[in-house]
């Protein structure tokens, strides 16, 4: 009985005994220049195989590839004719003007909505981490499953949207199908029809808004709890009104966390694909009004199988990206407030 | 007494909204044909049809999705888990040359938008024959910047007298690693694991262009192929969406405790 005991107290042991091992063997190796070089490399493989492979490898790569043209490959060496491509299509621009009306849409509304639910979260005594897991969940769930829902509720024929608006005696949409302009929606003139972003283009934001504040609301909620209340306090007590203290104190003391959340969803927004994606069926939308860089980039490499072109459009969102970040940390971070 | 309880009828207008979608999936997954595709306001079905979620199971091949989608979550989750505590450790704990330059190579991955590898990636993919095979899948996602990043955040603001106590006792960093540190990051591992998990297994743009056999889709991809073919069977469409959600709210729920804790801590902090 014993023995079988110990042979179980073995096996247990063996995984720390290899791991002890192992320590003794990179002791011995080493050497004072080196430091702990021998056991860095051992833990840093894994990682950096992974990342040097499907990460840096394939950026070099990216650029070299971007100067070949042809399909399904390389092709002929072009130079950067597929750049010179790209800056003279019109569907290139129009898909970087959709991509830009998205984030000009999205990201403004949703911290605003994520601002308000979170100062509500924060100023409630009960309840609140019902509410905070119920407004958490539409970031949890799979956008392409969520994207079936809302065509479902935005469907022009049997939506549930379209029947109220019936119910109330207002003309039914065609929502995510609708290739005009919400301007010339909103002021009924057809010379407004290409303005702005289209019906179905506003849907996919109303998406995405309800899909993203999960995530800022959790952030803010964060921010709002590193703030002294004390502050707040001695406002209030000095005649301010609740809208005066937000503006005044919360806000200032809260800009490390706007800045952080606009840096992430810039970035974030450049690259939204799964939701357009879902949406509209194929990212492409009525008449391409829904078509932004990330659904050119995939449907120029993976339906018109021109590889070199794609990439180099990635390469050019690539920069867009970088360009944005760098104004941003430049122009917008200085007026950060830390205390 | 008003601004008692305006927040609360705020923030319940607010769920009712934000919850709607969720409510008028599950019951529109219990209706029939005819009753879901009527244009009608009522929410509830007559009689509820339990019977949708078998058809939608015999519709298209759901439960091969899923044995994609899970075998490939939970292997990237382990693997995620694993190489970013490993990398965490050795950036947070280890002296080495060059230490500083290899941590910024790892975030500059960081930066990378996957729009730019997404080609070259592809053709490295078909390169190594693992086009409609798992490791397309999975090695890909197997490390990422940004685990590594929280992982050695969390190693740092463990006490070093624990490291230096443990030394004394004769214990070199492999066995504190998997003895002592990870067990004392806890809360980082869960939120790593959660991250990887849901970023796997909700992942659409790479099994799309890695996969073209019906027996190697992962869920995402069945639900868009279905959506295409099914369009007008919208109650077995909810069907489908509603059991392609469920695995993340419920691991979710599970696992929220330790990750809204470790999300905080990544949030306000750098």
């Amino acid at each position: 009985m014993k023995r079988v005991a110990d042979s179980w107290g073995m096996l247990l042991r063996f995984p720390d005994m290899c791991l002890g091992v192992l320590d003794n063997a990179f002791d011995r190796c080493r050497i004072r220049p080196l430091k702990d070089a021998p056991i860095a490399a051992f833990l840093l493989l894994p990682a950096l195989v992974v990342l040097g492979a499907f990460g840096l490898l394939p950026l070099g790569y990216s650029a070299y590839m971007s100067l070949f043209g042809g399909k399904w490959g390389m092709g002929d060496f072009v130079g950067l004719g597929n750049y010179a491509e790209a800056i003279g299509s019109r569907a290139f621009w129009g898909s970087f003007l959709v991509t830009a009306y998205y984030a000009a849409g999205t990201i403004p509304l949703t911290m605003a909505f994520s601002f308000t639910i979170a100062y509500l979260l924060f100023h409630v005594a009960r309840g609140r981490s019902f509410f905070r897991t119920v407004y958490f969940l539409p970031y949890v769930t799979s956008a392409v499953a969520a994207a079936m829902v809302w065509r479902g509720i935005f469907n022009p024929q049997f939506g549930i949207v379209n029947a109220l608006l019936t119910r109330w005696g207002i003309e039914p949409l065609d929502w995510l199908l609708e290739p005009r302009s919400i301007l010339a929606l909103i002021t009924g003139r057809e010379a407004l029809v290409s303005v702005g972003p289209s019906l179905a283009l506003c849907g996919v934001m109303l998406f995405e808004i309800w899909h993203g504040s999960g995530f800022m609301i959790v952030i803010f909620l964060a921010g709002l709890s590193a703030i002294p209340r004390e502050l707040e306090e001695a406002a209030r007590i000095d005649g301010a009104g609740p809208f005066q203290v937000v503006r005044k104190v919360t806000l200032p003391l809260l800009s490390p966390t706007i800045f952080f959340l606009a840096i992430v969803s810039v970035i974030k927004s450049f690259q939204a694909f799964n939701s357009v994606f879902a949406l509209t069926g194929d990212g492409h939308g009525p008449l391409d009004t829904t078509q932004n860089v990330t659904v050119y980039i995939y449907s120029q490499f993976y339906e018109f199988h021109r590889w070199g072109y794609g990439t180099a459009v990635a390469a050019l969102l690539c920069l867009a990206i970088m360009t944005l970040t760098v104004v941003q940390w430049r122009f917008v971070g200085r007026k950060v407030h830390y205390e | 007494m008003m601004r008692r309880v305006l927040p609360y009828v705020l923030l319940g207008v607010g769920t009712l909204v934000v919850t709607f979608p969720f409510v008028w999936m599950i019951t529109t997954a219990f209706k029939t044909q005819t009753e879901a595709t009527m244009s009608t306001l009522n929410l509830w079905p007559s009689v509820w049809q339990w019977r949708n979620f078998a058809e939608t199971f015999r519709a298209a091949p759901f439960a091969r999705y899923f044995f994609n989608s899970f075998l490939v979550a939970f292997t990237v989750t382990a693997a995620v888990i694993v190489t970013s505590l490993m990398a965490g450790y050795a950036f947070a704990r280890l002296e080495f040359p060059g230490s500083r330059i290899l941590f910024g190579l790892v975030l500059a991955t960081m930066m990378i938008p996957f729009e730019v590898t997404l080609i070259p990636n592809f053709v490295l993919i078909r390169r190594l024959d693992w086009y409609n095979a798992y490791p397309a899948l999975i090695v890909p996602w197997c490390a990422n910047a940004f685990s590594i990043f929280l992982m050695r955040q969390a190693f740092l603001s463990l006490p070093s007298d624990y490291f230096d106590a443990a030394k004394v006792d004769g214990c070199g960093h492999l066995r504190f690693l998997a003895r002592i540190a990870a067990p004392l990051v806890k809360p980082m591992v869960v939120t790593v694991g959660l991250f990887a998990f849901l970023g796997s297994y909700n992942s659409l743009l790479w099994p799309l262009v890695v996969t073209s056999e019906e027996a190697m889709r992962v869920v995402q991809v069945g639900l868009t192929v279905f959506s295409g073919a099914e369009g007008v069977r919208l109650h077995l469409l909810m069907c489908a969406s509603a059991i392609v959600i469920l695995p993340t709210v419920a691991l979710y729920f599970a696992a929220q405790r330790y990750f809204l804790e470790g999300s905080i801590g990544a949030g306000i902090k750098g």
